[in-house]
């Protein structure tokens, strides 16, 4: 990308967004996107790990055939609360909230998000929402599973099935609202010459997962509605006594639930192109293509969500229908895994650690996505639904993709955010080990599941152990491989080397300014005046660009 | 005079206050999409049922009051045009007639609310009312519910949306008295009335849902 320089000289001292100002209502108070994004971390952190105890205390019960850890009633809601704050208050959010607040009017060169004040408003809207749930899933519990399905939501269940249902609500709204910001600021605040096909992926990642939350979320919304107000009153839409039909919940919480699952992984896909382009030396092979490839997934998750249905007795000819779409929906995701091989081909690749990070992403996602194919099939289906084959499937997709790429961008782009460099050796330790950690915990489960080992039972069968031994071996492989980022990343906070504004010579406004930025990101508008991911040719390199991997 | 000049610097993410007016513009679209959605799900509910229940949906239809829907139809919809006289004003940089226009809007709105409360006092005493006071007359009395609570649903969510829409078409209109939009930069008012009219389509779709089916034959 051709752009004159926007460093701030030394002289001028300008202050960056982490110094222009100090104590607590400076943050809370915040509009800077970038500060923001940084509160939006703490959050999401703070319920990953609440969502990963949950996980712990589930896999614990499983090393046990009788699973005599916890009683039956006690797991039904150690699994909802581990449902429901992974994937509302952890995953959705993610990386948009994180990388995506912070990034996205960096790399079109803007200075802030369109709706700078609706930006704050979403964190307070996420930790209102955040702590309500976990509160009520705490004192007493939700009982429902993370699906909260009907009748047994509105009319069965004894749990604090309404004011979870209720958070759910309101974390809706903060997902629309960044949602919709993330839209409106990539239409029109980006910077002169920066035209939609010069957007970096990641751009058009977070702007097709906008347009998901944005278009996905209010129906969540209605459908828990109905649903709270069924079991508020006793008699509701969904109620077999008049009528009702409990398979039109399900229908209308998969038509948002599974372009959530869109929402997971998108904003993935977009970090995993930065990150090879940056590494392997080269622009990403078949750029448009990509970009087409992220919009059509957006369009065409939203025309699949029956595949979760397949064996509710809905009729032959839609399973047949959903089953197609959910195989049309792997061209663009296989069109994306052969470019991103296909960009490394001849690259001039580097094993850093964002680089090991992204790499995992490639495979596990591919392994997730092909299995994927496996339950979308109507007749496999019938044996694997419901089996922990489908929980190996989501989860590859959802934890090895989607939190791989999120470790993914928080490495690479680490030294932007805090101005310092990361320890590359124990960087790349925590990277093979949540691949190897994570291989393990899932693999053997989708053994499990072609076995027949049903989810959501806190007890199986003597010989069902094994596996289930070699999975919880391996989630706590994984517990370290996620905490280890925390104590290093934690340290060079403090004792990092100072990073310098573009430590991994990548192209991208962002790293055009400083590290940390200052406070309206560029000192002058940059003018973008070529397409991304402008890097030399590895052939016409003789040696190693000086300087590339600089060490903490 | 230096006052209102410094308000109308564009914010600080802007290049000038073109840019802003057209970027809240587009915020509100997104939003009213994310609307579109909202009621959506709704309203496919109640089209799923209606094909399931057609011949009860039309018995129970024959019971709403149609006269009270009709004229809050024609309420809202001279509503949209005094909104959009208002907007028509503040582009011509005429404050009086902005005031004047939105206040009309405002009356509009809580006519056609005070009809909708006059309109549930009637079903309550028609017995159509789910849950307090519910004796169909005809037809299979769970799917009759079935409409009924649909019709309550539909017509409170879409009160409260309008509820919203008074109480932002009154701030307007004190910003309008104070002479905000007198230097030609009325962006919000054009938003608000994005909002307003969004909240008068969804009443006409739900007219169409509620009121006419069953009443042909």
């Amino acid at each position: 990308m051709t752009v004159t320089t926007f460093i701030p000289a030394k002289s001028t001292a300008v202050k960056n967004y982490l110094t222009a100002g100090f104590g607590i209502r400076s943050w809370l108070l915040t509009t800077d996107h970038k500060r923001i994004g940084l509160m939006f971390f703490g959050s999401v952190t703070f319920f990953f790990f609440i969502g990963g105890a949950a996980a712990t205390l589930i896999r614990l019960d499983l090393l046990d055939p009788a699973g005599r850890l916890v009683q039956p009633d006690m797991y039904n809601r150690l699994f909802t609360m581990h449902g429901v704050v992974m994937v509302w208050f952890f995953l959705i959010p993610s990386i948009p909230t994180t990388l995506g607040n912070f990034f996205l009017p960096l790399m079109i060169g803007a200075k802030d998000l369109a709706f700078p004040r609706l930006n704050l408003l979403s964190w307070y809207l996420f930790n209102a929402s955040g702590i309500l749930a976990v509160y009520f899933l705490l004192v007493g519990g939700v009982d429902t599973g993370w699906t909260f399905y009907t009748p047994l939501s509105s009319q069965y269940a004894t749990g604090h099935v309404l004011p979870a249902a209720m958070a759910v609500f309101v974390n809706g709204f903060s997902s629309i609202l960044t949602g919709l910001n993330f839209i409106v600021t990539t239409h029109r605040l980006r910077a002169p010459g920066m035209t939609w096909f010069r957007l970096p992926l990641f751009v058009w990642a977070i702007y097709a997962t906008s347009l998901v939350m944005v278009l996905a979320t209010p129906v969540l919304a209605m459908t828990l509605a109905l649903m709270s107000m069924e079991r508020f009153l006793g008699i509701g839409l969904f109620d077999p006594a008049i009528g009702g039909d409990p398979l039109l919940f399900q229908h209308l919480f998969w038509f948002y639930s599974h372009p959530a699952v869109y929402i997971m992984i998108l904003p993935a896909m977009g970090v995993v192109s930065e990150v090879i382009a940056c590494y392997a030396r080269k622009p990403v092979f078949g750029y448009r293509g990509m970009a087409y490839a992220l919009m059509s997934i957006a369009v065409i998750g939203f025309f699949v969500w029956g595949h979760h249905m397949f064996v509710t007795g809905m009729s032959l000819y839609s399973g047949v229908v959903f089953s197609f779409m959910s195989f049309i929906v792997a061209v663009p995701s296989a069109i994306k895994v052969f470019n991103w091989i296909a960009t490394l081909h001849k690259g001039w690749i580097t094993f850093d650690a964002p680089m090991l990070y992204a790499l995992g992403f490639v495979g596990l996602f591919t392994t997730g996505g092909v299995t994927g194919l496996v339950v979308a099939t109507l007749a496999a289906d019938v044996h694997l639904h419901d089996t922990y084959f489908v929980i190996a499937h989501f989860h590859f997709i959802m934890v090895g993709g989607t939190v791989s790429a999120y470790f993914a961008g928080l490495h690479y782009w680490w030294p932007k955010i805090t101005g310092r460099l990361y320890p590359e050796m124990w960087a790349r330790l925590a990277a093979i080990l949540t691949f190897t950690g994570f291989n393990f915990t899932f693999f053997p489960q989708f053994i499990l599941g072609y076995l027949g080992m049903p989810r959501r039972y806190h007890a199986y069968p003597p010989e069902f152990q094994v596996w289930n031994v070699l999975s919880s071996a391996g989630a706590s492989i994984l517990a370290i491989a996620y905490i280890l980022p925390l104590a290093y990343l934690g340290w060079s906070l403090l004792y990092g080397k100072r990073a310098g504004s573009n430590p991994w010579h990548a192209t991208g406004l962002e790293w055009m300014t400083s590290s940390p930025p200052p406070e309206h990101n560029f000192v002058r508008t940059p003018v973008v005046t070529s397409a991304p991911y402008a890097y030399p040719d590895p052939e016409t390199l003789a040696d190693e660009p000086a300087g590339r991997r600089p060490q903490a | 005079m230096s006052q209102r000049a410094a308000a109308l610097k564009p914010e600080m993410q802007y290049a000038d206050l073109a840019q802003q007016g057209e970027t809240a513009q587009l915020g509100m679209w997104i939003f009213l999409a994310t609307e579109v959605l909202f009621f959506g799900g709704m309203m496919a509910a109640y089209l799923a049922y209606r094909m399931t229940y057609n011949a009860d949906f039309d018995a129970a239809a024959k019971e709403s009051v149609i006269w009270i829907g009709s004229v809050n139809t024609a309420v809202l919809v001279t509503s949209s045009l005094t909104m959009v006289m208002a907007i028509h004003a503040a582009a011509e940089r005429e404050r009086q007639p902005i005031v004047y226009f939105l206040l009309a809007t405002a009356a509009l709105g809580l006519i056609f609310l005070g009809l909708k409360g006059y309109e549930y006092v009637e079903d309550y005493n028609d017995a159509v009312v789910p849950v307090l006071n519910f004796h169909p007359k005809e037809g299979n009395p769970g799917a009759v519910e079935l409409f009924w609570l649909f019709y309550f649903y539909a017509t409170l969510l879409h009160a409260v949306h309008l509820t919203i829409g008074i109480i932002l078409v009154f701030f307007m209109a004190v910003r309008a008295k104070r002479g905000a939009f007198d230097a030609g930069y009325y962006a919000p008012l054009e938003v608000v009335g994005l909002y307003w009219s969004f909240v008068d389509t969804v009443w006409v779709f739900l007219f169409a849902l509620i009121y006419p089916i069953g009443r042909s034959g």
